[in-house]
């Protein structure tokens, strides 16, 4: 009996193997999901002989949280958005790229080498780059939609009909954007406001979704809701009449990165795929697909034409700063916490 | 499930002496993999909390208070109770007893009409009833949100029959996770009452009939106390799987509204990052659920005894 | 049979509810299969009959995704089933053919307790246990936590037929001069058979549905079919995952089908 036992297990771990064999050379990528198209992937795979293997998540949030979870060692690279990238840094999470090890890391834009969040460029590269606000159904409402109050005090014909990204740092940010606060404000008057602000907005909010953030504009399901710029203009593109706003307090700028993870089980392929990721060629068909902005020089002149004057790639004149999202510190990142549960409860 | 005497009766002793070994598999099995989890969960609860997760291996009453006390926003007022998870666990059990209700209504006249059917036909009507038990659960609540849509085929059928004006908005609200709930569970709910019913001795309804009875106090008097243990049952099996649900008020519910499977889903693989509180939690629903399930096992040796008696 | 004692049974309203609960139980299923044959791309408009979405299913941009997540689930569920069938069998022998004895109960307890416990609460336990002994995320972990929640599941049939077999016929066996395991082997497994195979079954299906658990042990890039629906549900559903649930449908159908008859045929006397 023993020994059927023994068998059974061999067999069960000889199917496991044989599964988890079957790729020969691989880089097993945690990605944002919808955010690598298809060609791309193909053509890496073509190019290289290594095919991707995906896992996707739907915040920087629950990113972390499952490489928290046991994942370390098991991915090899994921895309972090600034903040993040520089709280997995302070954690250890990410392995330092060595110098040269990256052969287009030259191509870099300037503005994109030196950042807060990554001074040189240690761990990570340019992704993709872009801003949160939120989009409007023009069919619904017609009033003016360049403020933040669409989402916190919504006008009438919104109210109950706003979906909410499921994404603490950017509904958090986005609140201290409305309130005219610093996002890691320890002033206990301004953070009891921004918990008060956030209990009366609530019952206008029919959902928090960040996956189907497009596609509840598209249905109709929401009037109004948080949403990334290039999604936005995806949305246009399947139907929804909705218009991205740059509101006048501010919205959020993010940068997303793909960053080298540490214990990645197959490091040579990972820094392949970035090398890929930072050719203009490439970049090109991964931006035209997200319509977002790139990093990387010399991938202008090879984006559609459309892309330039994309209302959703041009802020207004009359636009508020675009700022990045802070990685606050352990004692008040606890009451941004108990705020969004409360907001969430 | 809750059938009798413990993992049926002994029927002979011809094993006796390879008893260990028959039985160290599953005892290994379980006692590593299933009991020493909920241990080490235990354990977990009561330590610290790493930074956006993970857990320091410093003991900590942190998680508790955290679920039980409001120290206000900062953590320095005096401690109050805290009604925000209260609030969530009061929710879930809000939820699961609607959900409980809806199914015993449904639920206790379909166990009653099968097992009043003709003995042959009973085990077709029962197989009808499980099979979508055992459809995947992940696609019986797909099938429940697009049936229920704003542009769904119930809303259509409605509208097309003329019984509403303008399509009713079930998604995202609270009905929706309540008939997301009903509707994986339902089946649980048939089956112990018809189990009952099936060894009622309807000489019981007769002889009340004869006095007089009125057939609706016959089953409120006669027939309910006779099968309460499988209506209990019923309720328990719906109950307990709603409330620590998770499936139902994320697709449905549009995760505008916590519930305790949310909350501890949060803690774990979503923004929050609290890993001694989402053990904490977790034990403190595994606690309610085994004083139920207690509660029952109680109940339903008492009606056994008085059963012989 | 007497018209007034039939009157006595028969509640007015009870034969419509119940047909109302199968047609609540039933309609959700019968809208995704009848939609999984629509032509057009989108969920809410109906187009006509077409085999296109189950085409895309197996030769579409998603395929290759779906394909591996089916490969994983089958082999997952296959495991899974095989390894507990095998343990509840030998633990349904020890708890019902080996006499009475003083842990009985707690075994039985400690055999039910998968069910017992909340999926939620399973999962995070499973999480942190398989994160404290620092056990690698992939499809043996999967297949471990499976095995675990099977295993009530397949005791359940298998003990209950084991009750049905008189133990008179090991016993004419024995006092034939058979030795205990070939009357185990020769007479008992044989007549247990139905059981075992309807254990094996439920288990199987089991853990081809778990989505909750799974979720949480599983590591990178490994999708169940479960897992990777779920994954394409959030975004909105598309025609082709209704195509893939009406599939899955019909799996569990024949199974569970396979399951009623073969645990029907031939029960013991």
């Amino acid at each position: 009996m023993k020994r059927t036992m023994a068998r059974l297990l061999t067999t069960a771990a000889l199917a496991v193997t044989a599964t988890a064999g079957m790729a020969e050379e691989k880089v097993v990528v945690f990605h944002f999901f919808e955010y690598m198209p298809q060609e791309l992937i193909e053509k890496f795979t073509a190019e290289t002989g290594i095919e991707i293997v995906m896992d996707t998540y739907d915040s920087n949030e629950a990113m972390l949280a499952t490489l928290k979870a046991g994942a370390m060692g098991t991915y090899d690279v994921a895309v972090p958005a600034d903040y993040m990238v520089k709280i997995m840094a302070a954690d250890g999470m990410l392995d330092a790229i060595g110098e040269g090890e990256l052969a287009n890391k030259g191509n870099i834009e300037q503005q994109w080498l030196d950042v807060a969040f990554d001074q040189g460029r240690q761990y990570s590269i340019p992704y993709q780059w872009g801003s949160t606000s939120f989009a409007v159904n023009r069919d619904v409402y017609q009033g003016d939609i360049a403020t933040t109050a669409i989402l916190f005090d919504s006008p009438a014909e919104l109210a109950g009909k706003v979906n909410m990204l499921d994404s603490q740092g950017e509904v958090m940010a986005m609140a201290s954007i409305h309130m005219g606060i610093s996002q890691c404000s320890t002033d206990r008057d301004q953070l009891k406001a921004l918990n008060e602000m956030l209990q009366a907005a609530k019952p206008n909010w029919v959902s928090f979704n960040s996956d189907t953030a497009k596609e509840v504009l598209v249905s109709g399901d929401a009037a109004a809701g948080m949403i990334w710029n290039g999604f936005n203009a995806k949305a246009r593109s399947e139907g929804a009449n909705t218009e991205y706003a740059y509101p006048k307090q501010g919205y959020i700028v993010w940068m997303d990165n793909m960053a080298l993870l540490k214990d990645a089980p197959n490091r040579a392929n990972a820094l392949k795929l970035m090398d890929f990721l930072l050719e203009p060629e490439n970049v090109a068909i991964l931006t035209n697909w997200t319509q977002y902005s790139a990093g990387v020089e010399g991938v202008t002149p090879l984006l559609d034409e459309e892309l330039r004057t994309l209302p959703e790639a041009n802020p207004p004149a009359d636009a508020g700063p675009g700022v990045f999202i802070e990685a606050c510190d352990e004692a008040t990142q606890a009451v941004y916490d108990r705020i969004w549960t409360e907001l969430k409860q | 499930m809750a059938a009798g005497a413990a993992g049926g009766g002994v029927t002979s002793d011809t094993y006796k002496a390879a008893r260990p070994w028959l039985l160290l598999p599953a005892w290994s099995v379980l006692a590593l993999l299933s009991l020493a989890p909920v241990l080490m969960m235990l354990v977990y609860s009561f330590l610290t909390k790493e930074f956006r997760g993970g857990v320091i291996w410093e003991f900590s009453l942190a998680a508790y208070d955290q679920f039980f006390f409001d120290r206000g926003l900062f953590g320095d007022e005096p401690p109050k109770i805290q009604w925000t998870y209260l609030a969530i666990f009061w929710r879930s059990i809000w939820q699961a007893g609607s959900a409980t209700l809806m199914s015993l209504l449904i639920g206790f006249p379909t166990a009653y009409f099968i097992a009043t059917r003709p003995a042959r036909q009973r085990p077709v009507w029962v197989f009808l009833i499980t099979i979508p038990y055992w459809v995947n659960l992940l696609i019986r609540t797909v099938s429940m949100k697009f049936l229920l849509r704003e542009q769904g085929p119930l809303n259509d059928f409605l509208l097309f029959t003329g019984v509403i004006d303008s399509p009713l908005q079930i998604v995202n609200t609270n009905l929706a996770v309540q008939l997301g709930l009903f509707y994986s569970y339902l089946p649980f709910m048939v089956l112990p009452i018809y189990a009952a019913v099936e060894r009622y001795d309807f000489a019981l309804s007769e002889a009340a009939a004869d006095l007089y009875a009125s057939k609706w106090t016959t089953l409120r008097r006669i027939l309910l106390p006779a099968i309460r243990p499988g209506v209990i049952a019923g309720c328990i099996l719906v109950f307990v799987p709603s409330l620590g649900s998770f499936l139902a008020p994320d697709l449905l519910g549009g995760a505008r509204n916590f519930m305790i499977g949310s909350l501890i889903e949060e803690q774990f693989k979503g923004n929050a990052g609290n890993w001694p509180f989402g053990a904490a939690t977790s034990m403190i629903l595994l606690s309610m659920v085994l004083v139920i399930l207690l509660l029952f096992a109680r109940q339903q040796a008492r009606s056994e005894n008085r059963g012989r008696g | 049979m007497a018209q007034g004692k039939l009157d006595i049974r028969s509640y007015r309203g009870f034969r419509a509810l119940t047909f109302l609960c199968l047609v609540i139980l039933y309609a959700p299923l019968v809208v995704v299969t009848v939609y999984s044959f629509n032509d057009s791309n989108s969920i809410t408009t109906w187009d006509g009959l077409s085999l296109r979405w189950y085409v895309d299913v197996f030769t579409g941009p998603e395929s290759a995704k779906f394909k591996t997540a089916a490969v994983n689930s089958f082999v997952i569920a296959i495991t899974a089933a095989t390894v507990s069938t095998v343990i509840a069998t030998l633990a349904a022998t020890g708890m019902i053919r080996a006499g009475r004895f003083r842990l009985r109960t707690l075994s039985f307890g400690l055999i039910s307790l998968p069910l017992m416990v909340p999926e939620i609460v399973t999962a995070v336990a499973t999480l942190i246990f398989f994160n404290a002994i620092a056990l690698e995320r992939g499809l043996l972990s999967i297949v471990l936590a499976h095995i675990v929640f099977c295993i009530p599941f397949a005791y359940l049939p298998i003990s209950a037929r084991m009750q049905g077999i008189e133990a008179d016929c090991e016993q004419a066996a024995l006092d034939l001069y058979a030795t205990r395991r070939q009357a185990f082997t020769r007479i008992l497994l044989p007549l247990m058979t139905p059981g075992i195979v309807s254990g094996f079954l439920l288990a199987f299906i089991v853990s081809l549905d778990d989505f909750i658990i799974t979720n949480f042990v599983k590591g990178a890039g490994v999708e169940t079919l479960p897992t990777a629906i779920f994954g394409a549900v959030k975004r909105g559903i598309q025609p082709n995952i209704m195509a893939i649930s009406t599939l899955l449908l019909g799996v569990s159908v024949v199974l569970v089908t396979l399951s009623y008859f073969v645990s029907k045929s031939d029960s013991p006397k």
